[in-house]
């Protein structure tokens, strides 16, 4: 069973054993409008959690998007990078950016639910 | 969300923005669209395939009047004032003492009339009004209009829209100007505009604005355009922001806007700070503006750093993001003139990493304006 999880930062994970797969969540995609460029971790990198890891840009601005959690980068999404449009168009979905392999368990613990996470964009 | 700053300004179609599901957001003192929900992509696409509108009321105007308004001009601009013919504009440069470039903005003169109509940088309208009053003081007489609003209809299917609506206006050519009537407002309309595509600038007395507005909006050529897709339009069109490209630290001659000084003005050397620039006009400058290509998908944006292929530091970009209708990033920037000639290889420091790019001639996309024969 796969469970997805939150940041405040808009990121989105989804965990599948000790696999995660990491995006930004469609209201970062919104917001940031036509994305245009995907810079995105190299595979066998190593992300602490919170640490930068790849850059989103939009016709009008670059965003960091930051690990959601800590591990090694196991793939990057060649995709988005040669389709940024993905990330506006299935933010979710197949506009994910990088997995990693999950070096704490524990971690997953600091992340919002879905609905912990819909009540954060409430209150922006 | 939207930022509900009770300093900032509003222009006339304000609530028209947000009808419209504008996002409105902070610029030079008013709350402006940044994009529709078309968005900033589709936006500038459609601006070089059919026609946009853009809300630019922030923008602004003016008339020079008194006893010579147009030898008095020239007295902070080295544009040829005097040699500009009725009915017609031309682009200028407003300097400071020191030669370096206060402003640019248009000027016009009306058919049969003894004043000038001017248009100022939004963020720069008030301290540049009251340079050109004080300038200007005892023989010119300058009237701020912040009543009036300004549209800019863009793209190819512009003359075809407004003549509908303004029948005759399609006649005009590039840099023209006449008063006539639109959707039966009085306006002031110049063939002329920001995006590199042919089109019109429209001044309206601001109670008749939304009214045109939405008869433009009625066509089905026409969308609405944000400040977003305005950016990256005259970035591809190689057209400089104040503020950004050309501010009080650079003069017309590194600027590589020597063309908008008049030939009787460089002989003369009238205006200000004229034989400092003619010197650097004839014998160089230690930097050049450029356009600039990366080589790659990554957008150099305002501030990056320019190296040479040895690392040194050589120039900065001054705007710089993605160009749509290139599918590619563009930038422009200042760069030691050694290093300015076209396709001349450099590096841009884009996030601490070097990324291959080049020197490039402007405009990025061709300019389309519609030229008198």
């Amino acid at each position: 069973m796969s469970e997805v999880r939150y940041t405040d930062q808009h990121e989105w994970v989804r965990i599948d054993g000790d696999e995660a797969t990491i995006g930004i969540t469609k209201y970062a995609a919104d917001q940031l409008g036509d994305v245009v460029y995907v810079e995105l971790p190299e595979p066998g990198r190593s992300l602490g959690q919170g640490g930068e890891a790849a850059v989103v840009e939009s016709v009008k601005a670059a965003s960091e998007v930051y690990a959601p959690i800590g591990g090694e980068v196991t793939e990057a999404n060649a995709a988005v990078a040669s389709e940024p449009a993905k990330v506006n168009a299935d933010p979710e979905g197949e506009g994910w950016f990088f997995k990693v392999k999950i070096a704490d368990q524990a971690e997953v613990a600091k992340l919002m639910t879905l609905g912990a996470y819909n009540d954060f964009l409430k209150g922006l | 969300m939207t930022n509900t700053d009770e300093s900032l300004k509003r222009t006339p179609l304000y609530a028209l923005h947000v009808e419209l599901g504008a996002k409105m957001v902070p610029f030079a003192g008013y709350e402006m669209p940044v994009q529709y929900p078309t968005g900033v992509l589709k936006e500038h696409l459609h601006t070089r395939e059919k026609a946009g509108l853009f809300d630019v009321s922030h923008m602004g105007q003016a008339f020079l009047g008194g006893a010579d308004p147009v030898k008095a001009l020239e007295r902070v601009t080295p544009a040829d004032v005097i040699g500009l013919k009725p009915g017609m504009q031309r682009y200028g440069l407003l300097l400071n003492d020191q030669g370096t470039i206060k402003d640019d903005f248009m000027f016009s003169k009306l058919e049969a009339e003894n004043g000038l109509y001017v248009v100022v940088n939004a963020g720069t309208k008030d301290g540049d009004f009251e340079y050109i009053a004080e300038k200007l003081r005892n023989v010119a007489k300058l009237t701020p209009r912040p009543d009036r609003a300004l549209l800019a209809l863009q793209g190819p299917a512009a003359g075809k829209v407004l003549e509908k609506r303004s029948p005759g206006i399609d006649k005009l050519t590039f840099m023209h100007v006449v008063r006539t009537t639109i959707a039966g407002a009085p306006a002031i309309v110049s063939r002329s505009g920001y995006t590199g595509e042919d089109g019109f600038e429209i001044s309206l007395e601001g109670n008749d604005v939304e009214k045109v507005a939405r008869a433009l909006l009625a066509d089905p050529d026409v969308l609405p355009i944000g400040l977003g897709a305005r950016d990256s339009l005259r970035l591809e069109a190689g057209l400089c922001l104040y503020g950004h490209d050309i501010d009080e630290t650079t003069d017309p001659a590194e600027a590589n806007l020597v063309w908008s000084i008049g030939k009787r003005r460089k002989m003369d050397r009238d205006f200000p700070a004229a034989e400092k620039i003619m010197d650097r006009v004839l014998n160089g400058t230690e930097r050049k503006r450029v356009g600039i290509r990366p080589d790659g998908k990554a957008p150099a944006r305002e501030g990056t750093e320019i190296a040479d292929k040895q690392g040194r530091i050589i120039g900065r970009v001054t705007s710089g993001g993605f160009g749509p209708s290139l599918n590619a990033p563009v930038a422009m920037g200042y760069i030691e003139t050694k290093f300015a000639a076209d396709g001349t290889e450099i590096d841009l420091m884009v996030r601490g990493k070097p990324m291959p790019g080049r020197v490039a001639p402007m405009p990025f996309v061709p300019h389309r304006y519609k030229r008198g024969s």
